[in-house]
């Protein structure tokens, strides 16, 4: 199950032309939301992916069941901005529900592999991963607080 | 017809200056006739973010790559790629990359197996020439298809295959370039880089551990030659007749070393294992150095 935001974006990278499946990655890479302000300054407060060949954080925030994300990563890096951003446009608002019941099987069915390499893609995985986690964690802590 | 050499000074003393070009000559020639310049990175994106002016790309994984079997492209694959970037078989193409020029390294390393004469690289690469601030584009230019013949890839002076690494043992300079971590077996894979799979961890006997970094200046360039010998013939020992094997994990950073010992030092024997660390690491009963365990036989096979 895919989040419909997600589910969509899968679709057209899916039934898009080779080329222009790197053109749609570079969107969204330049489409990657700059941090807010209270992350800008706190950095501490975002966790750091290790499986990323690059820099990247990455920020969870739970409101009424509705999880927020909030990615970090430098702009020589664009492919990684890219999943970035992919997960922003496909994540951003889930619910908590939506967001632990997401495969990370789509970023496979894209057909990023054949540009990026298989082993590049693990970094995608490695992201939703780390939401999870953080989404798991925040949820218990409400839970029992 | 083969571009004008570089009469750079630091380029001068190195054993083939004619296998690099500064920032300099090439914004100077960038737009010469008989020149291709060809960006190979890291990140399979960056081409697009912008390039320098009359670049093409050329993608280690998608262009160099067979995409079914572990191996580079065939003769026929090869002639098509250059065929396809406005590249002739005399044309002199000038690589350059991110990453301290890693993936650069790698297509120069490719293109030498396919016995392209004029192919060097940017000192520097992409680091130098955007830290310098000169020209980037996004405008990906659309060569001209050339009749680039089909030549047989060489597969015995410059590649080592795992067979040959086994025999190598105990004969002639062995060289790791990967990080302390990864030699010493802590690691099987780049800090900060996702795990590619090897199953065991430390390093073919013999082998002696030079980071490639060690032969790169902060700002992406070659160190100069005399700390170049300092490090591999004083401090390693290598003698100029020497046959030496360098290695990594995919074959890309023994890459850059190669380029090295072969172009800068001008040692005539030296083979990039490309199979590297992801085969070894997995490969069934090949002896494995590593701190804290027995030391194998010199070049047993089991």
């Amino acid at each position: 199950m895919l989040p419909a935001a997600l589910e969509e974006i899968v679709e057209d990278f899916r039934l898009s032309p080779k080329q222009m499946r790197l053109e749609m990655l570079l969107d969204y890479s330049r489409g990657l939301p700059p941090l807010p302000d209270r992350y800008a300054d706190a950095p501490e407060a975002l966790e750091r992916v290790d499986e990323c060949q690059t820099p990247f954080f990455v920020g969870v925030e739970i409101h009424d069941d509705r999880v927020h994300l909030f990615f970090d990563a430098p702009p020589e890096a664009p492919t990684t901005r890219g999943y970035a951003g992919i997960l922003a446009a496909g994540l951003d608002g889930a619910s908590v529900s939506e967001i632990l019941e997401t495969s990370p099987d789509f970023a496979l069915s894209m057909g990023l592999g054949e540009l990026v390499s298989p082993l590049r893609l693990r970094g995608m995985s490695a992201i939703l991963a780390r939401i999870k986690r953080q989404v798991v964690t925040q949820t218990r802590a409400t839970a029992d607080g | 017809m083969p571009a004008p050499l570089d009469n750079d000074q630091k380029l001068a003393r190195y054993a083939h200056p004619e296998r690099l070009v500064t920032t300099a000559w090439l914004a100077e020639h960038a737009r010469d006739p008989g020149i291709v310049i060809a960006e190979s990175d890291e990140d399979v994106l960056l081409y697009e973010t912008g390039h320098i002016p009359g670049a093409v790309k050329i993608d280690w994984h998608a262009d160099l790559n067979d995409q079914l079997t572990r191996d580079y492209v065939d003769a026929e694959g090869f002639a098509r790629l250059m065929s396809s970037k406005g590249i002739a078989r005399d044309t002199t193409v000038v690589l350059y990359g991110d990453n301290f020029n890693w993936w650069a390294a790698y297509a120069l390393w490719v293109c030498s197996l396919f016995g392209h004469a004029d192919v060097r690289l940017l000192d520097g690469g992409r680091q130098r020439w955007t830290a310098e601030g000169r020209p980037m584009t996004t405008e990906v230019p659309t060569p001209t298809p050339t009749e680039y013949p089909v030549v047989p890839r060489d597969d015995t002076t410059i590649r080592a295959f795992k067979d040959d690494v086994l025999a190598h043992i105990g004969t002639g300079p062995l060289v790791d370039v990967r990080s302390p971590g990864e030699y010493s077996g802590e690691l099987t894979h780049m800090a900060d880089y996702p795990q590619e799979g090897a199953l065991r961890a430390g390093h073919i006997p013999t082998a002696h551990s030079v980071p490639w970094r060690r032969a790169a200046n902060d700002d992406g360039t070659f160190r100069p030659l005399d700390e170049l010998q300092a490090i591999y013939l004083e401090e390693l020992g290598i003698r100029p007749g020497d046959d030496v094997v360098a290695y990594c994990r995919i074959g890309e950073r023994s890459s850059h070393t190669w380029f090295v010992l072969t172009h800068l030092l001008g040692l005539p024997n030296v083979r990039n294992y490309d199979g590297s660390w992801v085969e070894w690491g997995n490969a069934v009963r090949v002896p494995i150095e590593r701190p804290g365990y027995p030391t194998p036989a010199s070049g047993a096979a089991a």
